[in-house]
């Protein structure tokens, strides 16, 4: 093992690595900053259901943000943003399948054959 | 061989005996957080589940509890918290471009410092007052006469309120400590252009902290309407 | 895996007493600050083998209560507190670690050529958080216990029980990040460890579900820990959460549980899964037929786990809506099953099947899964549920896929490998009529509550009408005969530790790098690191391997 320890030691300990530029991070520190003053304002206009959108909207930017340049995953492919995927595709399940029970709890079930109950899903969807 | 490795094992270059390649190590220790990130993700993602259920069905005791917190505070500490991870991403930037260790103290430190202020805001404006307060659930919470039927929803809002930013100031003490322990590999010389694979993963693990605050903060405080 | 390979790896026969990672270091402290995985894979063993005795006591203590209609043992408290803890002991501290953290441990690395997994400190750590859970259950059980069924459900456990539950709640809390640490060691091992020409698809399948396992681990683990956090904080602070009186949900407390709890079942059967196409393929001689469908299937149950655990709340109060979504989700995981199941039928199918111990439990085990599979589709069938919920109908389905199923692929593969793991061989016609006594044990105690649970037998209850007495004492007659059939392979495997003949590097002839190299094998795993040349499971082009036999 001692021939490969310094084949090692000569040969893979080169490391190399991409080198993000100041400015590039001095401007996504900016835009986080001014996104932060943005959603701050933006929540004190009355904009209906669209407060909660807009919020989310902002908070996904400034995390996409975040995610791309600070930790790198923009010069990173591969293995990091599968990871990252996946895991807010989980994240996704669990809120969608949970609410899609919570949310139709309540509705009315259709005393008719098991067309009745694709009747109100169709109407929820296109009402 | 075995003797060979354990050598391996501490060796300054922090290459250990089990790999084959300092890339595969650098990579491996990258993949291994991005994966301890998932679970974190998930980790927070029950709560926000509840907090999404919960919010659906009581969206009035949402808003009435969002309006106990103080919008200004949580505005501050997302600033307090994106600066330290612009300073993060700049000690990295120092390591990885070979700056010598006083550039990357240099940055590692005010990034501890806005970490501590994060907590310092949180602890001594936010959540002592909300104890003095009576907003503070299992803490003589007080149903105030203006919530009206709502009331105990609005303890359930602060309940996960307290819960969403007390588990994310967990994580900011945890951070602050791996950040100590950096300055203190970095003051030692262990960090180079070639390995400087510590800094970058708690780095990963410092923005992630900060993303689920980007997060707390509008489904938070932002219940304006 | 190349024959040269093979060479390099074996030190000559002649040489004195070789140096392997069991006589390298002597002495308590080399073991417990050990950070070799396959020493950790032995601490893990230990470990879980007193939990499954515990588990196994409470067990029998159930079955002895229900040999009469009044109950012959135990009050029905401590009865319940029996069913608890056998739940959770099995559950959290046998059956999910059992396969990924002993043979996982132990064979991940050597499987894919590597010396170590990619964080072995990390490894160790898992191991000393996991022995604190299970530190912390055993306190539990023996300060009083907990009596609100291995699933927590709120109310109950935050409001009315009288139990310790947050102290139980934190020992599963605990060996969570046990569980998330190893899956994330796992992961990364597979994806950056593997020797040079070790493809993906030449990996052996017991690494393709050690991965999906791992991916559960990763994915699933985190939600049960924050559910069992919001348990903790209701129970101490009463402030809503679960409870409907303040506006909280109790069912969200069950889709945040099963969330993590319906893919863990898979945690406990993927990882079997694995095992069983190795054993399959070594003792049939045969390359595993259709092996990038048995791969991919093993993906696709990891996948698909995640979407179906509302089939768990089909009579507790969820949205019909929900249940039919669930419900046809639910019956899309007999597909990626039946594909594996096809498909080692399809191996024996004109292979050279030899009948060692580790065959027999393989073969039990594709007759057990189907069945516990089988009857799966009828609690996932939304009607059928109705009736069939909640009853002995439920418990037998499962104990099929668990006990059938996950624990006969553990005792399988701890027997296929032992002579890897311990270098000695055991005597094989006792293993035999073990493996059969533990079949016959099994099919007795668990059959007759099918038959229990389709008359209508509620589970989780210390008395039952006297006409279904017959039955039970059935079932528990069979429950001793399976003791009987655990009882004897204890024995025998720890005799063989000093009297079993020496192993050699590979007693069974078997394909695959961990047979490579030297019995125990040494702690670097291989003296070199191995070049891969060729797939998995090469039985039919390869020459014979000479077999050393007892």
């Amino acid at each position: 093992m001692s021939s490969h320890s310094e084949s090692a030691a000569h040969g893979h300990l080169m490391f190399h690595e991409h080198v993000v530029p100041v400015s590039t991070y001095l401007a996504v520190f900016i835009t986080l900053l001014i996104a932060t003053g943005l959603t701050t304002w933006i929540a004190f206009q009355d904009l209906g259901q669209w407060n909660l959108v807009v919020a989310l909207a902002i908070a996904v930017c400034k995390a996409s943000l975040v995610v791309l340049f600070f930790m790198h995953v923009k010069y990173n492919k591969g293995l990091s943003r599968i990871v990252l995927i996946a895991a807010v595709f989980w994240l996704g399940i669990m809120i969608t399948f949970t609410l899609a029970d919570e949310l139709t709890r309540h509705w009315q079930i259709n005393p008719q054959p098991w067309v009745g109950t694709i009747v109100p899903v169709v109407r929820h969807l296109l009402f | 061989m075995s003797d060979a490795a354990i050598t391996h094992g501490d060796n300054p270059t922090g290459f250990a005996h089990q790999f084959e390649e300092l890339d595969q190590q650098h990579d491996a220790g990258r993949l291994g957080m991005w994966l301890f990130l998932a679970t974190e993700i998930l980790f927070f993602g029950g709560l926000f589940t509840g907090y999404t259920v919960y919010r659906s069905l009581h969206p009035q005791a949402f808003l009435l509890g969002s309006h106990i917190l103080e919008v200004k505070y949580g505005a501050i500490n997302t600033a307090v918290l994106i600066c330290s991870s612009f300073t993060m991403a700049m000690a990295i930037r120092s390591a990885q471009t070979g700056k010598r260790k006083g550039a990357i103290i240099g940055w590692l430190i005010p990034t501890m410092l806005l970490g501590a202020t994060f907590l310092f805001l949180k602890f001594r404006f936010e959540w002592y007052h909300d104890y003095l307060e009576h907003t503070m659930p299992g803490f003589g919470f007080y149903y105030r006469p203006e919530w009206g039927a709502h009331a105990p929803q609005v303890q359930m809002f602060m309940c996960f309120y307290f819960f969403m930013t007390g588990l994310h100031a967990l994580h900011m003490i945890v951070g602050i400590g791996i950040l100590l322990v950096l300055t203190w590999m970095t003051s030692r010389g262990r960090f180079t252009s070639q390995y400087f694979a510590p800094l970058e993963i708690s780095g990963l693990y410092w923005h992630f902290v900060d993303i689920i605050w980007i997060f707390l903060f509008p489904l938070l405080y932002l219940i304006r309407f | 895996m190349s024959t040269t390979a093979t060479v390099e790896n074996l030190p000559n026969a002649s040489a004195e007493p070789q140096v392997n990672y069991l006589n390298a270091r002597y002495g308590v402290k080399s073991w417990l600050l050990t950070v070799d995985h396959k020493r950790i894979g032995l601490l893990y063993l230990c470990t879980i083998t007193v939990m499954f005795v515990v588990g196994g006591i409470a067990a029998t203590m159930m079955r002895i209560n229900l040999l009469e209609p009044q109950g012959a043992l135990v009050e029905p408290e401590t009865y319940n507190k029996l069913f608890s803890t056998h739940g959770l002991v099995m559950v959290f501290f046998f059956l999910v670690p059992s396969i990924p953290v002993t043979l996982g441990n132990f064979l991940i690395p050597m499987m894919i050529g590597a010396r170590d997994v990619a964080f072995p400190r990390l490894n160790l750590l898992s191991w000393y958080i996991f022995a604190t859970g299970c530190l912390i259950m055993l306190y539990v059980v023996c300060t009083g216990g907990v009596d609100t069924g291995w699933t927590f459900y709120t109310p109950f456990s935050t409001t009315y029980s009288t139990t310790d539950v947050v102290l139980a709640a934190l020992s599963i809390f605990v060996a969570g990040f046990s569980s998330i640490l190893t899956g994330v060691n796992f992961i990364v091992t597979i994806h950056k460890m593997r020797a040079p020409g070790m493809t993906w698809f030449r990996l052996p399948l017991f690494i393709w579900s050690m991965y999906a396992s791992a991916i559960i681990f990763v994915l699933g683990t985190p939600v049960i820990a924050i559910t069992l956090l919001l348990l903790g904080v209701e129970r101490l602070l009463h402030v809503g959460i679960f409870d409907p009186a303040l506006g909280g949900d109790p069912l969200l407390f069950q889709h945040l549980f099963w969330f993590y709890s319906h893919p863990a079942v898979y945690i406990m059967i993927l990882p079997s899964m694995g095992v069983i196409s190795e054993l399959i393929a070594a003792f049939s001689r045969k390359r595993i037929f259709g092996y990038s469908f048995v791969a991919f299937s093993s993906l696709a149950i990891a996948i698909i786990s995640f979407l179906v655990w509302g089939h768990h709340m089909f009579v507790s109060g969820e949205s019909i809506y929900a249940g039919l979504v669930f419900s046809v989700l639910s019956f899309l995981v007999a597909i990626p099953s039946a594909v594996k199941v096809f498909n080692w039928t399809a191996t024996l199918y004109k292979g050279s099947i030899s009948y060692e111990a580790p065959m027999l439990y393989a073969l039990g085990f594709l007759g057990l899964f189907t069945i516990g599979g089988l009857t799966g589709l009828y609690l996932a069938s939304l009607s059928t549920d109705v009736h069939l919920s909640g009853t002995y109908f439920v418990v037998a389905h499962f104990h099929y896929i668990m006990v059938g199923a996950a624990v006969m692929a553990f005792m399988g593969g701890i027997h296929f490998w032992w002579p890897k793991i311990t270098g000695h061989l055991y005597p094989d016609l006792w293993a035999r009529i073990a493996a059969a006594i533990i079949f016959i044990g099994f099919n007795l105690t668990f059959f007759p509550q099918f038959v229990l649970g389709y008359l209508g037998m509620p589970r989780r209850y210390a008395m039952y009408p006297a006409e279904f007495q017959a039955l039970n004492v059935l079932s528990t007659a069979g429950a001793s005969v399976l003791a009987v059939g655990y009882i004897i392979p204890f024995i025998y495997l720890i005799w063989s530790l000093k009297y079993g003949p020496v192993a050699g590097p590979n007693p069974f002839g078997a394909k695959g790098l961990e047979w490579t190299t030297q019995s125990p094998p040494p702690t670097e795993n291989y003296l070199k690191i191995p070049i891969v040349t060729e797939e998995a499971y090469n039985y039919e082009t390869a020459p014979e391997p000479e077999v050393v036999r007892v």
